[in-house]
């Protein structure tokens, strides 16, 4: 074997398209995953592993100052992104944590007040596990449907709000953007619902903060949650924004230890990580609108490309309140596996999951509506900073063919043109 | 998750994909799989009526590269034998040759599944289940 693998773990071979200038295998175009650090963010946290390694917590020498200096500085960097002041900041490990911490902190502070949370179907699960875990102990979680294009319904969101009695509404959690289907939620319009009935409102914004304009002040957020490494920072560094007037906004720490960040958020500071995060904050800020437009610019091309060239495509989620990197294209009477098979020097996501026991496919398509077969044959594409033009036509090129070979192998695209109604024929289920 | 060599052989140079008439007395089909669960195989053989060797093979499949290779590989060990040497292959077989990981075994169930079902179509359309055979004996 090769040290050259990919996502599937197949040797990449040599491909009988000749690679473009500029082109290097293998291509990562799965930015919702992860993205890669900017070379920029990793100058400015270099520092602060050897030099200036100090505790930000060690109030009394120059290693302390300058540790904590680095950290402040972040503080404002990520505050001014989203609209915030730096004193609303808390750091955490990632945003698993901060949803955690948001979810359970304000279920666990405002319990006399109510038992009742609301949050949506396609929720990362970072979201409806911690949700689940709640129900478990005695709180009642609405699951909002979404709509067939993605979006909830903000009716049915106020539908399910409850204002009066112990069974009363405490936190509405409604994620920013959808990891899988790049959806963008009216975001504004839930936190003005919420604040007109003094329910709080938690956002996890990991998809959206640095690609979209996010401002919790415009936006109505109490709380939000977001990752460096969605925005080209570091992994394992996080922050939870908590609003600190109208209204002050308390919650129970999940973690205890030293009192860091203000009691919410024990433990030694990550200095490196942090001022990564802020790092990659501040160049969001400068170059979102710009690398917003270049990014939809690309995404449109790849996907006029594929439907010029292919039948049987959809694409999923609502395109005009859509993420600027993001298609999930679902090839119909094509299995997504082995459509990521045929493309493995090229790093993208399936909605297929004949990898798991449950042989379930995505529950974000399932949750849309779209039948199993369609879910079955999704791809996510996430473009991002580094993307280039010459990739995306090397990836368009290579998945038309790979596409093509597939329907020839199958049986359902051949009954398909034959004229038979799929879903009249009696599938033995397995 | 990794792929074995003959896995990826299979994918990237399926045998015997395509279609034989279904109508003709001498083709079995066997249809197996549901969409809704990422599978389906199609797989048909054509049958000697002299000798009963399956002479031709063909399949189609939507399935992941597993499942793909699972049914390119049934068609190749079928080709060639009788109907009853044919109905010996297990999915076991094709697990031990493909070096199927457990998450991929019901690739090789489906596969033993169409092999059956296509003969089970073959013996139909011939009367040489067991229940007609019953029923020519029942007659005299």
């Amino acid at each position: 074997m090769s040290n050259d693998m990919s996502n599937t773990g197949v040797v990449v071979t040599e491909s009988s398209t000749p690679l473009p200038a500029g082109v290097h295998l293998p291509i990562y175009m799965d930015n919702h995953a992860t993205t890669p650090l900017d070379p920029r963010v990793l100058e400015a946290m270099l520092p602060y592993f050897n030099t200036k390694f100090g505790n930000a917590a060690s109030r009394n020498h120059s290693f302390g100052w300058d540790a904590e200096q680095g950290v402040e500085k972040a503080r404002e960097q990520i505050a001014k992104l989203i609209g915030a002041t730096a004193k609303e900041i808390i750091f955490t490990s990632g945003a698993t944590e901060s949803n955690n911490l948001a979810i359970k902190g304000i279920a666990e502070m405002h319990r006399e007040r109510g038992n009742h949370i609301i949050t949506q179907a396609t929720e990362h699960k970072a979201v409806l596990d911690t949700c689940k875990k709640l129900e478990k102990q005695g709180f009642r979680v609405t699951y909002l449907p979404p709509q067939a294009d993605g979006l909830i319904s903000l009716k049915e969101l106020e539908e399910a709000i409850v204002t009066e009695g112990p069974g009363k509404t405490i936190l509405v959690t409604i994620m920013y953007a959808n990891n899988e289907i790049g959806v963008i939620q009216p975001i504004a319009e839930i936190g003005k619902l919420c604040h007109a009935k003094g329910i709080l409102f938690h956002t996890d914004a990991v998809q959206a903060v640095g690609k979209i304009p996010v401002d919790v002040q415009k936006d109505n957020i109490d709380v939000l949650s977001l990752s460096a490494h969605k925005l080209y920072g570091p992994k394992g560094v996080g922050a939870l924004y908590v609003r600190r007037r109208n209204p002050r906004v308390q919650l129970s720490e999940q973690i205890n230890g030293g009192g860091h960040e203000r009691g919410m958020r024990s433990g030694t500071l990550n200095v490196p990580g942090i001022v990564g995060l802020g790092a990659a904050c501040e160049i969001a800020m400068n170059e979102m609108e710009a690398e917003a437009a270049r990014e939809i610019e690309l995404r449109d091309y790849l996907k006029n490309k594929l439907e010029a060239a292919l039948d049987y495509t959809q694409v999923n989620g609502n395109m005009e309140h859509h993420l600027p990197g993001n298609l999930n294209m679902s090839f119909v009477y094509v299995e997504g596996e082995s459509l990521l098979m045929g493309i493995n020097d090229i790093a993208v996501s399936s909605g297929s999951a004949c990898t798991s026991a449950t042989l379930e496919p995505s529950y974000v398509l399932k949750a849309l509506g779209l039948g199993d077969e369609v879910a079955h044959s999704s791809i996510r594409f996430g473009l991002g900073r580094f993307n280039t033009r010459a990739e995306v036509d090397y990836v368009s090129d290579k998945l038309i063919d790979v596409v093509l070979k597939l329907r020839e192998l199958s049986p359902l695209y051949e009954m398909v043109k034959e004229g038979i109604d799929l879903t009249k024929i009696e599938w033995a289920a397995h | 998750m990794a792929y074995s060599d003959k896995v990826v052989d299979h994918y990237e140079n399926p045998r015997n994909v395509g279609t034989l008439d279904k109508s003709s007395s001498e083709v079995g089909t066997g249809l197996v799989g549901a969409p809704e669960c990422g599978d389906v195989m199609r797989l048909q053989i054509r049958v000697n009526p002299e000798t009963n060797v399956i002479e031709d093979a063909k399949f189609k499949t939507f399935g992941c590269g597993s499942a793909i290779a699972s049914s390119s590989l049934a068609t190749e060990w079928v080709k060639g034998k009788t109907i009853d040497e044919a109905l010996t292959i297990t999915n076991t077989d094709i697990v031990k040759e493909l070096a199927l990981p457990p998450v991929k075994i019901h690739c090789s169930v489906l596969a033993e599944d169409a092999i059956r079902a296509a003969i089970g179509d073959w013996k139909k359309k011939n009367n040489v289940t067991e229940t007609a055979g019953v029923a020519v004996a029942a007659a005299h």
